[in-house]
């Protein structure tokens, strides 16, 4: 991508992509990090132009998103955000277009789009705010809450499995699907990027702090005290370790993953599982979405998976084009005249 | 044809051919051949396609029947027919299905080799029809279809199976002999369709030329009717249907406002034909998107509609019910939409294959909130084409969703089209603001009309949205006094429409005592009922609505100018209720029987004589 940074483009500053408007979230809200974030990325997306972006969104607190960023945005209906997002890239594959979404817009009502958004591989960008829980209807358990969660709508504890999200774009073929977390904010910066730089359906979980109606929801990976020992970076060509002293590692014993103690003498290294991001079985992807299934394992974050494959706004295209050569440009009056036909003469 | 028979050829004005069989018989097939061939010819025609929702239902039943019917005429005529003069039965079931519709006196062709125990019996034939003179009092010609078709493909390399399967051809060739029509539109067509498959051009020929032959050879047929040429007005024509016509149309707005085309789209019967017929226009700088549902398949278009482009959705009343939420949508955001809803017998799956007008006031009032939206109405199979370029235009020009109604009857039904040229369609005025200086999203021209900025245009970044919008800025309000302002602005902007759409037009007496006022595929019903009533004296009107929302500005007088007004419609009296509440008008006469099926022009004509007092008093 850096080779396509053209002299004398206009250099952006995080302000340039702030609007006028005022910024109506809760104090303390997870989504003022994830703003900031976005903002402070912008700028270092190679090429980029403000006019250029668009941001779709659906319903919900993460929707109100595109009222924040000066760049094009459509604050649309529950759940459709990615179907909108699609009719704009299919037809104008100049834009680069973002979708922001939460847990009950993109898993719940928006739940069909989101999987064939994916499947198709349309070059869309989808930053999914998970706080698991419903925020703006005031507390009701979302299709990410935890089993047992009680909540109004839950009074005596959910009995609803959740949604594993990132295990969800895996199986839907997502071609780019990361994880990160509102408070870690240069790892968050890094997603974006990548996210940005992607070229297919980029999905990225963001874990995000309700502090209204579900605080502390992902305390153990914010923590100072706790985070170490309960957040995994996945880094490509790297070894998975994570703890306090680095001195844990994730290895796989057949297919059932494992933690080894890389201090207890019977491991080394070498044991642990090496990241691969474009590995193109999905099954070490979803072993390692599926770690968090386990209070003994860490969550992992960082890019669980990318593929490149052509994307389906440029198959689209691609067809117009080859068509349009094959066939000629459409002629009208030809069209309407053409096939069986008859003359009426005057008389 | 040299065999020194004997043929009388009789001379007649019109006549209606039903053709039905088995649902696998290939009988819309069938029809679909006659009707071009019979276009070509130069006759005036209309047709009527009836097959049922199933697939494949099992074969030999009643409800696995499909039937095509088609008028064709020297004069103008405006309907499929009301009673078939001639019946093609493939089978007992089609026989026992169609038996009760025809004239008196009918020709009815059957395929005899299908009037075996099993099959008379799945019809329900207690004892065979051909032979218990239940048939007497019909012209019947027993015809044993499925063998001379294996006779005449003896020489074809073929399965019996596939062999079986040109029994149709056989038929088509015989009724090709019985009206004097020529074989070659078929036979180019088998060229085309097979051309990777010899073997099927070759035994579709075979059994066509056979039942034409049949035809000349027999002693039974002795004969042949002919249909001169309608007088149509001069110019090139071609058949089309209604769902081809509004595939067309919408290529010819793209072609006409200059913008792309889109559409975003989920198969429903009856609709699913303009997603296929656009899907091949590629090289008309047209984009199909056959979504993962109705939903996606609108709102893919509203993303289209934002990006710049002339976006449509196309459906049936249960898709357009999932799309009510969007459209709501693209109300609030003002953005151009055409959604197309190719009604169908309701309510919930109700009848998928039939017709039916009962989606007019979903279309009108059918979303939350205050939410009008332009509704416009095809009237024949060939004024799909013209409607989809005013939905297009009056969408585009005026910055709103635009619903246009087709149904069933006009989406597979078939009429001869004079075929406008390019320079006489309406032109479509589209501009993008590309200026930011002063640049207000929701500011408004003199039509109350906001601009289109497409995204990709520097310095004019903005948000639209569902949320309710202040005036001229366009940011998220909650003041009530805006609100109020912004629901009255989107209803007169729709309501402006009524600058750029034509007067209401009457045929016949400009005043009187009976007006027929339609809307949709009522229209051939009722010119040709009305013209039948004329021609018996009575004094009556036709008027026709093809912008239901807004009305044409003279409606309301239109309307004032007669002491009564006839209105048929094929629900429980939609159109009725809304003009009743709009203009007033005490004289109003519902007519309404939802059959899934179209007015028949005699239930209309009936019905104009017992208004204007049975006798012949019209005066």
């Amino acid at each position: 991508m850096a080779n396509n940074i053209e002299v004398g483009e206009i250099k952006y500053t995080p302000k340039d992509f702030a609007s006028d408007q005022d910024v109506r979230w809760c104090p303390g809200c997870g989504d003022y990090a994830i703003l900031a974030q976005v903002q402070r990325t912008f700028p270092k997306i190679p090429g980029i132009k403000r006019e250029n972006i668009v941001w779709v969104s659906g319903i919900g607190c993460s929707s109100r998103f595109p009222y924040y960023m000066n760049t094009y945005g459509f604050h649309s209906i529950h759940g459709r955000a990615p179907a909108i997002a699609t009719g704009i890239k299919l037809t104008r594959p100049d834009l680069q277009v973002w979708v922001a979404t939460g847990d009950g817009d993109l898993l719940s009502i928006g739940g069909n789009h989101f999987i064939h958004a994916c499947r198709k591989n349309v070059d869309i960008k989808i930053m999914l705010f998970n706080n698991r829980i419903y925020a703006l209807t005031k507390g009701q358990y979302s299709p990410t809450s935890e089993r047992g969660k009680i909540t109004k709508t839950t009074p005596y504890g959910s009995v609803d499995y959740p949604f594993n999200a990132i295990s969800l774009a895996l199986g839907a073929n997502a071609t780019f699907v990361a994880r990160s977390i509102d408070r870690d904010a240069k790892h968050l910066q890094a997603m974006i990027l990548r996210a940005a730089q992607h070229k297919g359906t980029a999905f990225l979980e963001i874990y995000q702090n309700c502090n209204i109606f579900n605080d502390g929801a992902f305390r153990l990976l914010t923590d100072k005290e706790t985070k170490e020992d309960h957040v995994l970076y996945l880094e490509h060509g790297k070894p998975m370790i994570f703890g306090k002293n680095k001195d844990k590692g994730i290895a796989l014993n057949g297919l059932e993953p494992i933690v080894i103690d890389l201090n207890d003498g019977k491991h080394s290294i070498d044991d642990v599982l090496v990241h691969d991001e474009n590995d193109d079985s999905l099954i070490r992807a979803f072993i390692l979405s599926h770690l968090t299934d386990h209070p003994d394992f860490p969550t992992p974050v960082g890019v669980f998976r990318q593929l490149f494959q052509p994307t389906y706004d440029e198959s689209v295209n691609q067809q117009v084009k080859e068509v349009t050569e094959k066939l000629g440009k459409g002629d009208l009056e030809k069209m309407l005249f053409s096939g069986n036909t008859w003359t009426v003469s005057d008389n | 044809m040299g065999n020194g028979k004997e043929t009388e050829v009789k001379q007649i004005r019109e006549v209606t051919v039903r053709f039905a069989g088995d649902s696998g018989d290939g009988m819309q097939l069938t029809g679909t051949q006659f009707s071009d061939t019979t276009a070509s010819v130069g006759n005036d025609l209309s047709t009527l396609p009836d097959y049922p929702a199933e697939i494949r239902a099992p074969a030999g039943t009643l409800y696995g029947v499909s039937g095509f019917q088609l008028h064709f005429s020297s004069n103008d005529i405006f309907t499929p027919g009301d009673k078939p003069d001639v019946l093609v039965a493939m089978n007992p079931a089609a026989l026992k299905k169609n038996l009760p519709d025809l004239k008196p006196g009918a020709m009815i062709i059957v395929n005899t080799d299908s009037f075996d125990k099993k099959n008379l019996a799945l019809a329900g034939f207690e004892s065979n029809p051909l032979e218990d003179g239940t048939l007497s009092g019909f012209e019947v010609y027993d015809v044993p279809i499925t063998t001379l078709t294996f006779n005449a493909l003896e020489d074809v390399d073929l399965s019996t199976k596939d062999k079986a399967r040109s029994k149709n051809f056989f038929a088509l060739g015989l009724m090709y002999w019985l009206f004097e029509r020529p074989l070659d539109t078929t036979l180019n067509w088998l060229r085309e369709k097979f051309k990777n498959k010899p073997e099927l051009i070759e035994a579709n020929e075979k059994a066509l030329r056979a039942g034409y032959n049949f035809g000349d050879i027999t002693e039974r047929f002795t004969t042949r009717y002919k249909i001169e040429p309608a007088k149509l007005p001069a110019g090139t024509y071609r058949n089309i249907s209604g769902n081809e016509a509004t595939a067309w149309g919408f290529i010819a707005a793209s072609v006409r406002s200059g913008l792309p085309l889109f559409l975003g789209s989920y198969p429903i019967t009856p609709a699913s034909e303009i997603l296929q017929f656009l899907s091949k226009y590629k090289n008309f700088n047209v984009r199909t998107f056959q979504a993962e549902d109705e939903i996606a398949g609108i709102t893919s278009a509203i993303g289209a509609a934002f990006a710049g482009n002339l976006a449509i959705t196309t459906t049936s009343g249960p898709g357009l019910a999932l799309k009510t939420e969007a459209i709501g949508l693209a109300v609030m955001t003002e953005l151009p939409l055409v959604i197309v809803d190719v009604q169908r017998g309701g309510p919930s799956t109700g009848l998928p294959t039939k017709t039916e007008q009962a989606d007019l006031l979903q279309a009108l009032y059918g979303r939350n909130g205050e939410a009008p939206v332009g509704v416009v109405a095809a009237a024949t199979p060939s004024d799909c084409f013209h409607m989809a370029i005013e939905a297009s235009r009056l969408a585009l020009e005026f910055m709103t969703p635009v619903i246009l109604l087709s149904d069933g009857y006009l989406a597979n039904g078939s009429e001869p089209w004079k075929i406008p040229h390019v320079d006489e369609l309406p032109e479509i005025k589209v501009k993008f603001l590309t200026e930011p200086e002063g640049f207000k999203p929701y500011a408004r021209d003199e039509n109350l009309v906001r601009p289109w900025v497409k995204p990709g245009t520097p310095n004019m970044e903005h948000r639209i949205g569902g949320l309710e919008k202040a005036n001229i800025t366009g940011n998220v309000s909650y003041d009530p006094e805006n609100h109020h302002q912004m629901v009255t602005i989107r209803a007169q902007k729709v309501k402006n429409m009524q600058k750029v759409i034509p007067d209401l037009e009457v045929d016949g007496d400009k005043e009187g005592d009976l007006l027929v006022l339609g809307w949709g595929s009522t229209y051939g019903a009722i010119k040709e009922g009305v013209e039948r009533a004329r021609r018996k004296g009575y004094k009556v009107s036709q008027a026709h609505l093809k912008y239901l929302n807004p009305f044409p500005k003279n409606t309301g007088e239109v309307l004032s100018k007669f002491k009564r007004i006839l209105l048929p419609e094929v629900n429980m009296g939609q159109l009725a209720k809304v003009l009743k509440s709009e203009f007033l008008h005490h004289g109003i006469i519902q007519f309404n029987l939802v059959r899934g099926l179209p007015f028949r022009s005699t239930e209309i004509e009936e019905k104009i004589i017992e208004l204007l007092g049975g006798g012949n008093n019209g005066q």
